[in-house]
């Protein structure tokens, strides 16, 4: 890895007087996908909230390309083409789903309409439900919708917080391949998940966090055989 | 209602009333309502489409009305310029406010007692400071010169707050159509996502908050122009704060006709039971009590849902092509 899009070194962060993330250092090379595996309460929204200004680092850097930007704004941080879709399916529910992805598209306004029509190929049910108000979506479906939105602010990373919590197994087959296609066309992606065996496989790096702290890293292969996993991610 | 069409119709069909009558009673109501309308047109703007309940808009109410009578009886300042002077007054009162609970992170029924909190004590205050005339209140002298924003006739009247409608209609129809507004409703929509969209919600919010009160100000300046007198209740009494609220909820939150449809409803009821009652002190609350409960169970999005409904449901075929032709939320 050359010249890494995002590093983040001595991270530390938290909530009040609660310190969540105790120093991490993490990087994620131009065109890759990086994983951070993590239990429920070891950080990893945390991570990426400080990652896209939402939580102020306490100490430590984050750059994203020659930028420092851990004192930026959301906004600032957004316009560099850093793009954070947060867990839960964080979806407008009473605008519909065009008006949803539109909001996601101030940062390429000229290229809106190309950027629409790119996130309706890939999600062919969005194109067919566009007029509908989002909240009728299905779970899958504001999902889908979700990331689509982050995907027309034509994201250089894009950060994904548990994109597959409560999709049916045959979904979350189609959210991976997805991801590897997103990938294909050259996007670097963060991957945030509790599901570690389709993220190691999707992943070329992956990080495992356990109370603010990477506790494993290495290569998604050496870490999908490290007897340390289980003990780390399942907490035994 | 997309479009600047039914703005224009409904501006010029409103403008044409006073040359077909000149019966100071359908005047007088007229402006009545229009001022309601004006004043819920604020109110919408922050709770209808950025989903902030305010119970406290006499806050800008009344300063618009203060500054207005004010500058005038004791500073010499001409009655268009305090006019002027109290739209900024309101929309700093609204920053102020916005500011302090925006930043404290105040949401929901906080903010709504926040608000209502404000406006109290600025009622309060007003009742006893001797700059406002305190118990006794604030008359501007009579006058009867268009130069002085008095007028002979009720007509003139009429026409000046008809036009300060047709700017809020049309200022927030822009809003709407605008990147600002679209971040509003994100905003009222899910915060945190909207957040992570690089929307500043508290900036977002804090400008609504700021045109709201501007808006609302304008309503409090005609007030003390139309009237001749502010005194501490009318000026920052609940009266104007629940009105502005129960126009833009009865005729639609978060639509740009919502407010005016609401207070002409709003307002007429008012007459009718005054007719049928004579003057019952507390009786209208009571029938608008009953219509705001009426309208919540059975019409969440208001007047203008209803319409939306019906012509959805006489067009199916429109409705088809487009199934939600509001975005109205309940
Ligand atoms: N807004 C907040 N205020 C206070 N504490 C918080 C806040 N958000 C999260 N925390 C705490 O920080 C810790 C880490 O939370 P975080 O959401 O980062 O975990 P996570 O790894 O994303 O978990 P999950 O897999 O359940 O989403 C938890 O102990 C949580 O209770
Ligand atoms: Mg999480």
């Amino acid at each position: 890895m050359a010249e890494p899009l995002l590093s983040i070194s001595g991270l530390h962060a938290g909530y009040g007087g609660t310190e969540v993330l105790r120093g991490v250092d993490l990087a994620v090379g131009p065109g890759e996908i990086v994983a951070v595996l993590g239990s429920n309460g070891a950080g990893k929204s945390t991570l990426n909230r400080a990652i896209s200004g939402l939580v102020r680092p306490w100490r430590g850097s984050i750059r994203f390309g020659a930028a420092a930007i851990e004192r930026e704004s959301p906004v600032a941080i957004v316009m560099r083409g850093l793009i954070h879709v947060p867990e839960g399916r964080r979806i407008f529910p009473n605008m519909t789903v065009r008006e949803n992805l539109d909001l996601g598209g101030y940062r390429a306004r000229t290229r809106r309409d190309d950027n629409r029509t790119r996130v309706f190929a890939l999600f062919p049910k969005l194109a067919e439900r566009q007029g509908q108000n989002a909240g009728t979506l299905s779970g899958g479906e504001q999902q889908m919708l979700a990331i689509g939105r982050g995907l027309m602010a034509e994201p250089k990373l894009l950060i994904l917080d548990e994109p597959s919590l409560g999709l049916s197994p045959l979904l979350v087959e189609e959210l991976f391949a997805l991801i590897r296609s997103i990938n294909a066309a050259g996007m670097a992606i963060l991957l945030v998940e509790q599901n570690v065996v389709q993220s190691l496989e999707v992943a070329q790096r992956a990080y495992v966090l356990e109370n603010g702290v990477f506790v494993l890293e290495g290569s998604a292969a050496d870490i999908r055989n490290d007897p340390n996993l289980k003990r780390a991610y399942l907490g035994l | 209602m997309k479009g600047w069409a039914p703005i224009g119709l409904t501006v010029a069909a409103l403008a044409a009333v006073p040359l077909f009558t000149s019966s100071n009673v359908v005047l007088n109501f007229l402006v009545m309502a229009l001022l309601i309308a004006l004043v819920g047109q604020g109110w919408n703007l922050l709770g209808g489409y950025g989903g902030q309940y305010s119970f406290g808009h006499s806050a800008f109410f009344g300063t618009g009305a203060y500054v207005t009578a004010i500058l005038q009886m004791r500073y010499g300042v001409n009655a268009w310029v305090g006019f002027c002077i109290g739209i900024a007054a309101g929309a700093l009162v609204g920053a102020a406010i916005g500011a302090l609970s925006f930043r404290s992170g105040l949401k929901g029924s906080y903010f709504a007692l926040v608000t209502l909190a404000f406006a109290e004590v600025l009622r309060i205050v007003a009742s006893v400071a001797p700059v406002t005339g305190a118990g006794v209140g604030t008359l501007i002298k009579l006058d009867l010169r268009p130069e002085v924003f008095q007028f002979q006739s009720r007509a003139p009247f009429y026409w000046i707050i008809l036009g300060l409608v047709a700017v809020s209609l049309i200022l927030v129809r822009l809003i709407e159509g605008s990147r600002f507004g679209a971040y509003l409703v994100a905003v009222r929509e899910n915060e945190d996502a909207a957040a992570a969209l690089g929307v500043d919600a508290m900036r977002v919010k804090l400008g609504a908050m700021t045109i709201s009160a501007a808006i609302t100000a304008a309503g409090g300046g005609f007030y003390a122009q139309y009237f001749l007198f502010v005194d501490a209740g009318i000026a920052y009494g609940p009266w104007i704060s629940v009105e502005a609220l129960l126009a833009p909820i009865i005729g639609g939150i978060g639509t740009v006709f919502g407010p005016l449809l609401g207070a002409l409803v709003v307002k007429t009821l008012g007459e009718l039971t005054k007719l049928v009652t004579g003057d019952a002190p507390g009786l209208d609350l009571v029938i608008y009590g009953g219509v705001l409960v009426l309208v919540i169970a059975f019409a969440p999005r208001g007047i203008a849902g209803l319409i939306a409904d019906l012509r959805g449901f006489f067009k199916p075929s429109l409705a088809a092509a487009k199934p939600n032709p509001d975005r109205g939320h309940g």
